[in-house]
C-alpha cells in the first residue's frame, strides 16, 4: 500500500509536470503565468533527482558509503574536514551560483521565452548536474585532486595542458565580460556608481573588523557589512540628488573600465583579508537572501509573461547578439543548463569537506538543480518585461540608433510597441536618467526584479529596488572579478615559476606585481574593446565567454567519459557521453559559424573586412574611424581565438577517444588513479551506535 | 522550536566560518594533545588564507 501510494504520488509529479512543460511549449499567443514555469522546472528536478540522479549514483558511479572520503582519511582540521552535508551543500551553491545564470538566459530571452527556458530545464539535468556529479564523485575518489591533473594522470599530459589553458582563458573572458556588465550597469549612472563605489570601503572595514577589531567574530562583521550596504543603496540615492555631489560620480563607459582595471589589480595584491575576503561574505549573504526574495516575490505574485514563445529573432537577426537559435542559444545560456566552470569547484574544493559518498547526489546533481532554478527566476524576469522595453533596454545603439526616438521607432517596427515616454517614465520611476541601449543585461534584471519586488513589497520605492538590484549584480560580479584576477595571478606564477622558479614564489613581491599586471591587462584589453565598440561589446565577448565555458564543460566531460570506460562502464559511459556529444556539437558549431560566417555580425572575420573596406572607403564617421584599426584587431583576435578553443577541444576528445581505443583493444593504458578502498570509521561509529 | 532556532543558527555558523576557531580547538584536543593549540587571531589569520588559495567562485 505504502509502495502504491508512494508511486502514485510520483506519477502524479510526472503528469503535472509533463502538463506544464507541454502548456509553456504549445502556448501561442496568449499570456502565460510565471507558476507554469515554477511547477514545470519543480517538476522536472524532482523527477530527474529521484530517478535519474538516484541511477547513476547506484549504478554508474556505484558510489559506496562504507568508503573512507579524502575528508575523512585526509583530515587535518583545517581544508580537508568531514562535514554536515548541508553545510557542503551550502558552500557548493555558494561557490557555483554567480552572475552567470542571470546573464546568460536574460540575453537569450530576444529568441523568446522558450528555447531558453527548456535548455535551462533539460540541459541541466541531463548535462550539467551530471557533470557536477561525476567530477565530484571522481574527485572525491583521487584525493580531492582538481580537474586539470585527474586530465594529466587519466588521460595524458595533452589533457592536463589543456584544462590549464582553457581554465585560464575563460577566466580572462569571463573577468572582462562580467567587467563589461558592470560599467554598463554604471555607465552615468551616479547612483549606481556610488553605491557599486562604496562597497569597497564597506568591505575593507568589514575585513578590518574581523581581523584587527574582534579577530574571527565573522557573523557580528558580517551583519555590520549587510547594514552597510543597504545604507549604501540609500545613500547613492541621496547623492544622485545633490547637484555638485552628482557629478564626482557621473562618468563615461571608458572612465569606468579604467576605475574596475584598477580595482581589480589592487584586489590582486592586497593581502586577502581586507578585501578579498570580506567582500565575498558580504556577496554571498546578499546572493543568497536576494535569490530567496525573488523566489518568495514570484510564487507571491505570479506575474505574467509577456514575451512570446518564440519571437521572429530565431533567424538570427537579433539586437542583443546575432545568429540563430542553434546554435547561439545553447552557447548564450552556459551556465545554468551547463557550466565547465562548476567542475573546477566540484574537483579539488567541495571533495575536501564530503563525509559521505552517498551525499554527492545531493551536492552535485542538488547543488546544479538549484542554480538552475535561478537561471529559470533570471528568465521569467526578463519575460515579464513588455518585450518593447526589454528590446529597448537591451539593443546597443549601434543597431537600433542612438537617439531615443530611432530606437522606439525600429523596435516598434519589430512588433514591440515601446514609446520615449514610456521609457521615460520607467527610468523616472528607477531614478535613473535613460534606460535606453543599457546592454549586458544587469540593467534589464534589475527592472524586471524591482517591477517585482516594487509589486510584492511596494512600488513607491521602485528606485530603491533598482538601485538594490544593482548593487546585488554588482557586489557579486566584482567578486568574481578580484577572485578570477587573483586565481589567474597564482596560475600564471605557477606556469612562469616552469621556466624561473623565483616567479613561481607567491610572496615574491616582483612576481606578483608582474604576474597582476598580466593579468588585469589580459582582460582589461577585452573590456577596453569592449566599451569602444558601438555595438557593446557584449555581444562579440558573450559568446566567445559561452564557447570558452563549454570547452571547459566538454573536457571535463571527456575525463569522466574515458574514466567511465576505463573502468570497465563502457555500457554506461552514454551518461556523460551523450551530454559531451552534444556539447562538442554546438561548440564547433558556434565556433565554425563565429570563425566563417559571412553574416557580419555573427563572423569576426567578416565582420573585420567589413570595417576595413568601409574604412578604405571612407564611409565611416571620424569617431567612429578613430577606434576602428582596433576593432578589427580585436575581430581577428576574437576570431583565432574562437579557433584555438575548438581546435584544442577536438584535440582533447580525441586524446579521450584514442586512450579509450587503445583500453578496448587491451593495449596499455595509464592505470586508474583511484585510490584504494579504505573502511570508513565514520560508518562504523555510526553503526556502533 | 527553541531547539530548532539553535540548530539554524548552529547551520549559519558554521556556513560563515564564525565557529572555525572552536572546531579547530575541537580538532586540536582530539588529535594533538602535545603541543598548544593557535591563538584564536594566529588561527583565523591562518584560516582566512588558506580559504582563499585556489578557485573558490565560479561565474
Amino acid at each position: 500500500m505504502n509502495k502504491l501510494l508512494k508511486n502514485s504520488i510520483w506519477i502524479l509529479i510526472a503528469a503535472l509536470g509533463a502538463a506544464a512543460v507541454g502548456g509553456i511549449a504549445l502556448n501561442r499567443g496568449e499570456s502565460i503565468n510565471t507558476l507554469w514555469f515554477v511547477t514545470a522546472a519543480l517538476c522536472v528536478y524532482a523527477i530527474a533527482y529521484r530517478f535519474y540522479a538516484a541511477w547513476i549514483a547506484a549504478t554508474v558511479l556505484a558510489v559506496d558509503e562504507t568508503r573512507a572520503t579524502p575528508a575523512e582519511r585526509l583530515d587535518n582540521g583545517r581544508d580537508f574536514v568531514p562535514t554536515n552535508k548541508w553545510i557542503v551543500f551550502g558552500h557548493h551553491f555558494a561557490a557555483i551560483a554567480g552572475p552567470g545564470p542571470l546573464v546568460g538566459p536574460t540575453l537569450a530571452a530576444q529568441f523568446g521565452y522558450l528555447p531558453g527556458t527548456l535548455w535551462i530545464l533539460f540541459g541541466a539535468v541531463l548535462g550539467g548536474c551530471v557533470q557536477d556529479m561525476v567530477t565530484l564523485f571522481l574527485s572525491t575518489r583521487r584525493d580531492a585532486k582538481s580537474l586539470g591533473q585527474m586530465a594529466r594522470d587519466e588521460l595524458g599530459a595533452l589533457g592536463g595542458t589543456a584544462a590549464l589553458i582553457g581554465t585560464f582563458a575563460i577566466m580572462i573572458i569571463l573577468i572582462a565580460v562580467l567587467g563589461l556588465v558592470v560599467v554598463n550597469a554604471m555607465k552615468h549612472s551616479p547612483w549606481a556608481t556610488a553605491t557599486v563605489s562604496a562597497t569597497i570601503p564597506i568591505a575593507m572595514i568589514v575585513g578590518l573588523y574581523m581581523r584587527s577589531f574582534r579577530p574571527g567574530q565573522v557573523l557580528e562583521a558580517s551583519a555590520l557589512g549587510v547594514i552597510l550596504l543597504l545604507l549604501a543603496v540609500v545613500g547613492g540615492g541621496w547623492i544622485d540628488h545633490n547637484p555638485t555631489l552628482r557629478t564626482w560620480f557621473d562618468h563615461e563607459g571608458l572612465t569606468l573600465a579604467w576605475w574596475v582595471m584598477a580595482y581589480g589589480f589592487a584586489a590582486a595584491i592586497l593581502p586577502v583579508w581586507l578585501l578579498l575576503a570580506p567582500r565575498d561574505y558580504l556577496s554571498t549573504y546578499v546572493k543568497l537572501g536576494t535569490i530567496t526574495l525573488l523566489a518568495v516575490a514570484i510564487i507571491m505574485l505570479q506575474p505574467t509573461v509577456k514575451m512570446p514563445a518564440l519571437t521572429q529573432f530565431i533567424d538570427g537577426t537579433g539586437p542583443i547578439f546575432g545568429g540563430k537559435l542553434f546554435p547561439f542559444v545553447f552557447i548564450t545560456i552556459a551556465c545554468g543548463a551547463i557550466s565547465g566552470f562548476h567542475a573546477l569547484i566540484a574537483s579539488g574544493t567541495t571533495p575536501k569537506l564530503l563525509s559521505n559518498e552517498r551525499d554527492i547526489r545531493m551536492i552535485g546533481y542538488g547543488g546544479m538543480l538549484l542554480e538552475s532554478f535561478v537561471a529559470i527566476m533570471a528568465m521569467m524576469a526578463a519575460t515579464v518585461l513588455d518585450p518593447g522595453v526589454f528590446f529597448a533596454i537591451n539593443s546597443p545603439a549601434g543597431v537600433v540608433g542612438k537617439e531615443a526616438i530611432d530606437a522606439v521607432a525600429k523596435i516598434s517596427s519589430w512588433g514591440f510597441p515601446v514609446t520615449v515616454d514610456q521609457m521615460q517614465l520607467l527610468a523616472n520611476q528607477m531614478g535613473e536618467a535613460t534606460l535606453f541601449a543599457r546592454t549586458g543585461g544587469a540593467p534589464s534584471l534589475a527592472v524586471g526584479m524591482a517591477s517585482i519586488f516594487g509589486s510584492a513589497f511596494g512600488e513607491s520605492m521602485l528606485a530603491l529596488w533598482y538601485h538594490f538590484a544593482i548593487m546585488f549584480e554588482a557586489i557579486f560580479i566584482l567578486t568574481t572579478l578580484d577572485a578570477g584576477t587573483r586565481v589567474g595571478r597564482f596560475m600564471l606564477q605557477d606556469m612562469l615559476g616552469n621556466i624561473w622558479p623565483k616567479m613561481a614564489e607567491t610572496s615574491w613581491m616582483p612576481s606578483v606585481v608582474l604576474t597582476s599586471a598580466l593579468v588585469v591587462a589580459g582582460w582589461g584589453y577585452f573590456l577596453y574593446i569592449g566599451v569602444i565598440d558601438p555595438n557593446g561589446g557584449v555581444n562579440i565577448l558573450w559568446p566567445l565567454f559561452g564557447i570558452a565555458n563549454q570547452m571547459l564543460a566538454a573536457i571535463a566531460l571527456c575525463v569522466a567519459t574515458g574514466i567511465l570506460i576505463k573502468s570497465d562502464k563502457l555500457k554506461y559511459a552514454w551518461v556523460t557521453g551523450l551530454p559531451l556529444t552534444w556539447l562538442v556539437t554546438i561548440t564547433s558549431a558556434a565556433a565554425w559559424e563565429k570563425i566563417a560566417s559571412d553574416n557580419i555580425r555573427i563572423g569576426f572575420f567578416s565582420a573585420a573586412n567589413d570595417l576595413a573596406d568601409k574604412l578604405a572607403a571612407g564611409a565611416l564617421p571620424p569617431e567612429k574611424a578613430a577606434v576602428t584599426p582596433q576593432l578589427i584587431f580585436n575581430l581577428h583576435l576574437d576570431g583565432w581565438l574562437t579557433l584555438f578553443f575548438v581546435v584544442l577541444l577536438w584535440l582533447i576528445v580525441f586524446d579521450m577517444l584514442r586512450v579509450c581505443s587503445r583500453y578496448l583493444a587491451g593495449k596499455p593504458v595509464l592505470p586508474l588513479a583511484e585510490s584504494p578502498h579504505t573502511q570508513s570509521r565514520l560508518v562504523e561509529d555510526w553503526v556502533r551506535d | 522550536m527553541l531547539s530548532k532556532l539553535k540548530g539554524f543558527w548552529r547551520v549559519v555558523r558554521r556556513l560563515s566560518g564564525d565557529d572555525a576557531y572552536e572546531r579547530y580547538l575541537q580538532h586540536h584536543a582530539e588529535h594533538h594533545q602535545t603541543d598548544t593549540p593557535m591563538s584564536k587571531e594566529a588561527f583565523f589569520k591562518q584560516w582566512q588564507d588558506e580559504k582563499w588559495n585556489g578557485i573558490k567562485r565560479c561565474c
